[in-house]
């Protein structure tokens, strides 16, 4: 398993939903980059995403990797942003008949998994309907 | 750049294979590709495979092979691009080929995948989407796939049995081939009952988790006229990348790596895709075939379930899309598909497929993928 110094470095992203927006195009960067994928400037400000947004996809996952066997079956999504963004994240506290494309989401502070031998805990954000 | 053509190929039934090992399957497929082509001179040897670190332990794999094969001193080189390894393994043989640095090449794709549990197959495979993004939060393969089938019948009215109907095509031509690991026929009805993996993709939905190896040797086209089997040239080459993430792709149901290369190896070959008489495709999962078909322009756009509930894809359809079994029964050892793609195409265009032979076929093209169509590489061949 990773050790726990390869999750600081995302802090910024998990823990405060940081993303970089393009100082010359706007195109608005998650996971944050050093290039803009559409202009090729390497300038960018740290910006927050929108805390809500709609889903444009999901599916319920059955057969987990080893760390979210636990977690079996969950719920994933991918949600355009209020701001433009589109995020993948997983969908909690809904029925799974209640999914569907256009539901409103808010994004959430939650656990998203903890390392067993080592006991660390892992946070980050996840969809909660709205 | 030279004319590079294919004089040898071969693979080995494929399954849980667990009384093989990693080197022991690798050996067996290259010599009967060595055996095949005639020759016993081997200049360079490219070997395809993902994740032999994760699902073996074994990594330093292509000098490895080259021991256990017997021809060592020769120059061998491990490539990795996922799913797609196999098919970009072809394509660095190609280049050494046409390039001159080498006359005589073998390429070779393996995974052995059973031996570990499922739970680690998932993680293993897992590892060609975004570790620090997609992975973090638990995402799978047949995950990000099923929420492909999802927008696809939201935007464009693909159904549940359409994406049933691409498994039923390949089992049924699978179960002509005697080296599919799952050479049998199943019904719509088997599909739709079958135990979810991420709705709406059920386990007959996906391909399976599989050894196996397969391999081809190459060599300049000129000396290949004067070997023992027909030659096959390599008349077009594409690769391309997009994306890792689903999330950062505009429109979940296109495959614009897959476009892309196809068009650069349609330019290659100077041909259209009307001139292709068979195509093997990535069907990793059903909706992946149905977005290869429409990426390719065998299908329109958001036509893809429309054309395989047509028959337009099957074998005596217009345009026959994986003869083989495709991944789906034939099986995934994902560094191996893209090769065993070359080695189906090759005994098609040499009229040795037996009763899954597609008529008249001269040209045939392989599009092998990785991730979610991160990258892409298609090959186009053509019968001497």
């Amino acid at each position: 398993m990773p050790t726990p110094s390869r999750y600081w470095r995302e802090i910024p992203q998990r823990y405060r939903f940081e993303a970089g927006k393009c100082r010359s195009c706007g195109y608005v960067c998650f996971p944050p980059r050093l290039v803009c994928p559409r202009c090729g400037a390497r300038e960018f400000e740290d910006i927050r995403l929108a805390e809500a947004g709609s889903l444009v996809s999901f599916t319920v996952i059955r057969v987990a990797p080893h760390a979210f066997v636990d977690q079996s079956p969950y719920a994933v999504g991918i949600a355009d942003l209020d701001d433009g963004t589109r995020l993948t994240a997983q969908i909690v506290d809904c029925d799974f008949e209640d999914l569907k494309v256009g539901l409103r989401v808010k994004l959430e502070f939650r656990k998203i998994y903890e390392e067993g031998e080592t006991g660390v805990i892992y946070y980050g954000y996840k969809f909660v309907p709205e | 750049m030279r004319d590079v053509a294919v004089i040898g190929v071969g693979m080995t039934k494929w399954g849980e294979l667990w009384e093989k090992s990693l080197r022991t399957n690798f050996v067996e497929t290259a010599l009967l590709a060595i055996e095949d082509a005639g020759v016993d001179r081997i200049d360079s040897m490219i070997v395809g495979c993902m994740s032999s670190g994760i699902f073996t332990g074994q990594e330093h794999l292509a000098s490895l092979l080259a021991d256990y094969l017997g021809k060592t001193p020769v120059p061998a080189a491990r490539v990795e691009s996922a799913c797609a390894s196999g098919g970009l393994a072809l394509r660095q043989g190609f280049i050494e080929v046409a390039s001159g640095m080498s006359d005589i090449v073998l390429v070779g794709g393996i995974e052995k995948m059973t031996d570990v549990n499922g739970h680690e197959a998932t993680f293993a495979l897992g590892t060609a989407a975004d570790q620090e993004y997609e992975g973090y939060h638990g995402l799978t393969f047949p995950a990000l796939y099923a929420m492909m089938a999802v927008a696809h019948m939201h935007q464009h009215g693909t159904t549940r049995e359409q994406l049933a109907m691409v498994a039923v095509k390949n089992h049924a031509n699978g179960s002509k081939n005697p080296l599919a690991q799952y050479p049998f026929k199943i019904s719509v009805d088997d599909v739709l009952c079958s135990v979810l993996v991420a709705d709406p993709l059920r386990i007959l939905d996906c391909s399976p988790i599989t050894d196996g190896a397969a391999a081809v040797i190459l060599c300049p086209a000129d000396m290949a006229r004067s070997m023992k089997k027909p030659a096959v040239r390599i008349i077009g080459t594409g690769q391309a990348t997009d994306t890792i993430a689903l999330s950062s792709r505009k429109d979940l149901t296109w495959m614009e790596s897959t476009h892309v290369a196809a068009g650069k190896a349609l330019e290659m070959a100077g041909l259209a895709v009307k001139d292709i008489d068979l195509f093997e495709v990535h069907d990793c999962f059903t909706i992946a075939e149905i977005m290869i078909t429409e990426a390719l322009g065998i299908a329109g756009k958001g036509r893809g379930g429309r054309a395989v509930e047509e028959g337009l894809t099957a074998v005596d359809g217009k345009f026959p899309v994986n003869p083989s079994g495709g991944l789906k029964a034939k099986g995934h050892p994902v560094g191996a598909t893209g090769v065993a793609q070359a080695v189906e195409v090759v005994k098609q265009l040499r009229g040795e497929a037996a009763d899954r032979q597609v008529k008249n076929a001269r040209r045939g093209l392989t599009q092998n993928m990785g991730g979610t169509g991160g990258s892409s590489v298609i090959h186009i061949f053509e019968a001497d």
